[in-house]
């Protein structure tokens, strides 16, 4: 595994997040919210429970107009361009929802194909075979491909949704606690698939989570929300040292040493 | 000599062995025309060919797929190795997609039956379905009138809170649509009336027409109609929602029974409001009639109230009443038992939710017919 941000020079930013405010109603999510991440790296989003990180994932794709401050993704202000324009942009990402949000009136083929088909100018033979390739990429058996997602178990449904995020080969991907809800061996085969993906594909990735196992081997670096900002964005090391109440008792508290020493093991035995 | 597409792939065949050179950019956008290089190249390229892989400007995991179709994922998984010269990414992308698509494609893929084996499925799953549903619907009638049996010694047992809320919402809550929409068949009956028998010298009877039909048939059918699309769908996504969210399934582990929960309350509190409803939609149809009359007919309101009271016998009113619970309790049992029958998804509720609308419309309007004829051959 690779951690470009260690290189000399700077590497490029593709997501660049200056004094974001989100408000609903009288609640302030967000107040003068800054992030960058750079190019080819795998950045672990971490916070409390309704800190905001959804909202500000939703904010950088687009989703959700921002009350004020702006987001800029590959150098551009998605909510400022016409659609043709956007729509160019929004093929460069993949989104994994926290639930899957596998279209259920589609086969799972299907759902990998329609990107493809709508967006690539594959014909559906092409694509289908495109989709099978993706479906392989993701780790599913092959007679996964023509159920339904319900028939699909919580783990698979993930792989799925990962399939369908990397159709069109995006350049960054988004994931919204990829891990939640998966078996140990499930989410500990899904870190290893995403720094494989990684790895081989280049892809720059922002990962929203609060599993403690896939931030410490897979994560280039970890953001922390909390008050209303990103209180420190930085290596592992850098942020695990941050001397704030809810850092310490997140990365120091029972959970968090065990991950550590399961990251340390594993990066020994590799 | 050079082969098919060398602006992607080109087989020289001046070397021994041969050597295929892939060149250019072997991404998604370029598929269709990477598919068509590569059909030329099927079929002449084997083992021993060597293969630069030097020229590839840029490739992605379209592009990988399509080298394994060409050279087979183990052949090239070793030249994913081989090759030194490669940037490690590069590499590493085919490496994965070579070893994926080795592991997928081991596994046998699973072969769609034919076409009129599948119809012949689709007829039979249709039937058996008709036969179980119709199966469920009268066991669930029985569940329904134990459970009630059973709960009406128990003063207790009573959720009575839950019976006024449903009342509210399943009958004070449908009063203005019901009144309305009655007043406006009324008043179209009426018209309706009017035209046929004027040529008869009969208008007056228009006021018997509409207070018949309002009592014996209209008031009550159209109050079960209006209920069927209303409330069964309501009773459907609500109960088929909690079944999705295990709130049923929690019901039962607390060691409560869902029947007596769920279904008793919205069962009894239709039962109360359907009657209730029909006899506001019997006289909002009447006085529609008679708007029509007064205004277009000349009949004069006291005219009117003359011949309701000597023309028209209560038991047109009695006949019309007694359809109404029997009503009430069908629809009732329609949309509780497909909330029931919901299973996971979303779509599931939003199925189930139009299979009881379109269910109890249709027993409504069914067992309306029968009593229809069945109240003639009585005579009442």
């Amino acid at each position: 595994m690779s951690a470009p941000t260690e290189a000399g020079a700077a590497p490029a930013v593709v997501i660049e997040v200056r004094d974001l405010v989100n408000r609903f109603g009288t609640q302030t999510v967000h107040d003068n919210l800054d992030l960058d991440v750079h190019q080819g790296e795998i950045l672990g989003v971490v916070g409390g429970s309704g800190s905001g990180k959804s909202v500000l994932l939703r904010s950088i794709i687009g989703l959700l107009r921002p009350t004020a401050g702006s987001v800029r993704v590959f150098g551009e202000n998605l909510l400022a361009l016409p659609a043709e324009q956007r729509s160019q942009i929004e093929r460069r990402f993949g989104v994994l929802f926290q639930s899957g949000a596998l279209f259920s009136s589609l086969t799972v083929a299907e759902n990998v194909a329609l990107p493809l088909i709508e967006h690539g100018g594959l014909d559906r033979e092409a694509a289908t075979h495109m989709a099978g390739v993706k479906l392989a990429l993701a780790g599913l058996p092959r007679d996964a491909a023509d159920k339904p997602p319900s028939a699909l178990s919580g783990g698979m449904i993930k792989r799925a949704a990962l399939a369908r995020a990397l159709a069109l080969d995006p350049e960054i991907l988004f994931l919204d606690e990829p891990t939640a809800g998966l078996d140990p061996i499930s989410a500990a085969a899904f870190d290893q698939l995403l720094l494989t993906l990684r790895n081989a594909l280049g892809l720059t990735v922002f990962l929203v989570t609060h599993d403690l196992d896939t931030l410490y081997t897979v994560c280039d670096r970890v953001a922390v929300i909390s008050q209303k900002k990103v209180l420190v964005a930085g290596s592992l090391e850098v942020v695990a040292a941050t001397d704030d109440a809810w850092v310490q008792a997140y990365f120091h508290g029972p959970r968090g040493r065990a991950a550590e020493h399961a990251a340390q093991r594993l990066a020994e035995r590799t | 000599m050079t082969a098919t597409a060398p602006q992607f792939a080109e087989l020289d065949l001046a070397t021994t062995p041969a050597c295929l050179r892939i060149r250019g950019d072997w991404t998604l956008p370029h598929y269709a025309a990477l598919e068509q290089a590569l059909l030329g190249l099927r079929g002449r390229v084997d083992a021993q060919t060597s293969i630069d892989l030097d020229g590839v400007h840029r490739l992605d995991t379209a592009g990988a797929a399509l080298l394994v179709d060409l050279l087979g994922a183990d052949r090239l998984r070793d030249l994913a190795h081989e090759a030194a010269s490669w940037p490690p990414a590069r590499r590493a992308l085919l490496d994965t997609v070579a070893s994926a698509l080795r592991e997928y494609r081991r596994q046998p893929r699973p072969k769609p039956p034919p076409a009129w084996s599948q119809l012949l499925e689709q007829v039979g799953v249709t039937v058996a379905n008709l036969y179980d549903q119709t199966l469920q619907l009268l066991g669930f009638i029985g569940l329904t009138l134990e459970t009630l049996a059973r709960c009406l010694w128990h003063p207790r047992r009573w959720r009575m809170t839950s019976l006024v809320a449903h009342v509210e919402q399943i009958g004070l809550d449908a009063v203005p649509i019901v009144v309305l929409l009655s007043f406006l068949v009324g008043a179209v009956v009426a018209f309706l009336g009017a035209t046929v028998l004027a040529d008869f010298g009969a208008s007056i009877y228009t006021v018997d027409l509409v207070a018949i039909s309002f009592l014996r048939e209209f008031g009550v059918l159209l109050t079960a109609i209006l209920l069927a699309g209303r409330t069964a769908s309501a009773f459907t996504a609500q109960i088929g929602s909690m079944k999705s969210r295990e709130e049923i399934d929690a019901i039962r582990t607390l060691g409560l029974d869902p029947m007596e929960l769920l279904v008793l309350p919205r069962v009894l509190a239709l039962l109360i409001s359907l009657p209730l409803l029909s006899f506001l939609a019997m006289l909002a149809g009447i006085v529609g009639g008679a708007m029509v009359c007064i205004f277009a007919l000349d009949i004069t309101p006291a005219m009117f109230l003359s011949m309701l009271h000597t023309d028209t016998e209560v038991r047109h009113f009695l006949v019309g009443m007694s359809k109404a619970p029997v009503f009430a309790f069908l629809i009732a049992v329609i949309g509780c038992l497909e909330g029931f029958r919901v299973s996971g998804s979303a779509q599931s509720v939003g199925a189930h939710t139009t299979s009881s609308v379109v269910q109890s419309i249709f027993v409504v309007i069914l067992v309306d017919a029968v009593a229809a004829l069945f109240f003639m051959e009585l005579g009442w």
